[in-house]
């Protein structure tokens, strides 16, 4: 078994695996998402046993700490006011609320498989069975992640 | 397809700069204890050399006619598949390699990580690591000092084999009667750093 050098791992996906994350995290997190994403990966890459499916592996790595962001965030509280002991602190999470019309927020709040799917179905344009094959599920489990996914997107949009 | 179908299909992506990402990443990888080989380019009066950098020390040196990628690949199988691209730590081999093609450095003095060598054939090199610049010895010569002094054949192959040329200076051996003998890189280039080092040839 041998495995690639790292280097093509992140010359070969880091820009499809950016465009995922602005999907699950938005464009103000994305990027650091995917130096996490990253740097988890090449922290475990020597460990990995077999070469067959480094995509699908590091799509898991990037959808897992996609989750963890948007979970930290939506536990946070959007500015802090520290009147009285100087200028007032946004946090860099605030940066992210950018306007979009509701569709993305909604995304993230979606559940972790449901999102996972909708942005590999729509924002990859990936097909059931890769999205299947990324997420380790069947593509029967893929189709209806991406169809749960819709259906509540519709009802959040159009409230 | 439907509107809502439409808008998730072009989410407002911001810009990503790859080479910005992977230095990010390999700055991180460096902080972290994780740049197991930085590797960087460089061009040369002999074309583009990679270069490959452990904590060690430099463990791989090549020419492009080898292949960058194919090269990359023997040092991630052999070394650690953490390979990255990374300016720092391949900067003091790159300068001295630089100041050597320009006259302005005549001996490396940064660390060699050993590992793709072993054995008589690294007995071999460290011998060869050892002949001054503008200086020449016979293959004989460097199997006496690997310990084997019949060895003139098995050191030819450890010298077609040598993982880090120019800075092992794997062309100043050469046969007893003169012969040039070979090269990776091929005989012009032997040729080259001879005359640049002001050897006299045959």
């Amino acid at each position: 078994m041998s495995l690639p050098p790292f280097q093509r791992l992140v010359d070969d996906h880091a820009t499809e695996l950016h465009r995922f994350l602005v999907g699950c995290v938005g464009p103000e997190l994305a990027e650091d998402c995917l130096q996490d994403t990253l740097i988890a990966a090449l922290r475990a890459y020597p460990r990995l046993r077999h070469a067959d499916n480094l995509r699908a592996w590091l799509y898991t790595i990037a959808h897992r700490k996609a989750t963890d962001t948007v979970r930290l965030r939506a536990r946070r509280p959007r500015t802090i006011q520290l009147d009285g002991i100087g200028p007032s602190v946004e946090p860099r999470t605030a940066a992210a609320e950018i306007p979009d019309d509701g569709l993305w927020t909604a995304v993230r709040e979606l559940p972790a498989k449901q999102r996972e799917a909708v942005v590999h179905r729509y924002v990859l344009d990936l097909d059931y069975r890769q999205i299947a094959e990324r997420m380790g599920t069947s593509s029967e489990a893929a189709r209806q992640n991406v169809s749960a996914g819709l259906r509540r997107l519709r009802i959040e949009v159009d409230r | 397809m439907t509107d809502l179908e439409r808008r998730l299909a072009s989410p407002a992506t911001p810009a990503m700069d790859p080479a910005r990402v992977s230095a990010e990443l390999a700055r991180r990888a460096d902080a972290e204890g994780l740049l197991d080989v930085a590797w960087a380019t460089l061009d040369t009066p002999l074309g583009p050399i990679a270069v490959f950098v452990t904590p060690r020390g430099v463990v791989r040196v090549a020419y492009e006619r080898e292949n960058f990628g194919a090269v990359a690949d023997e040092v991630a199988e052999r070394v650690s598949p953490r390979v990255l691209m990374a300016r720092q730590r391949t900067d003091a081999v790159r300068a001295q390699l630089d100041a050597y093609f320009t006259k302005g450095r005549r001996a490396f003095d940064v660390p060699i990580d050993w590992t793709l060598v072993r054995g008589f054939n690294q007995g071999v090199l460290r011998a060869t690591a050892a002949i001054p610049y503008g200086e020449v010895a016979s293959y004989g010569d460097v199997a006496a000092v690997a310990g084997s002094p019949r060895a003139a054949r098995a050191a030819g192959n450890a010298l077609a084999g040598n993982p880090i040329p120019i800075v092992v200076p794997c062309h100043r051996v050469i046969h007893a009667d003169g012969g040039l003998g070979g090269y990776t890189g091929g005989l012009d280039r032997k040729r080259f750093l001879l005359r640049l080092e002001g050897t006299q040839l045959a």
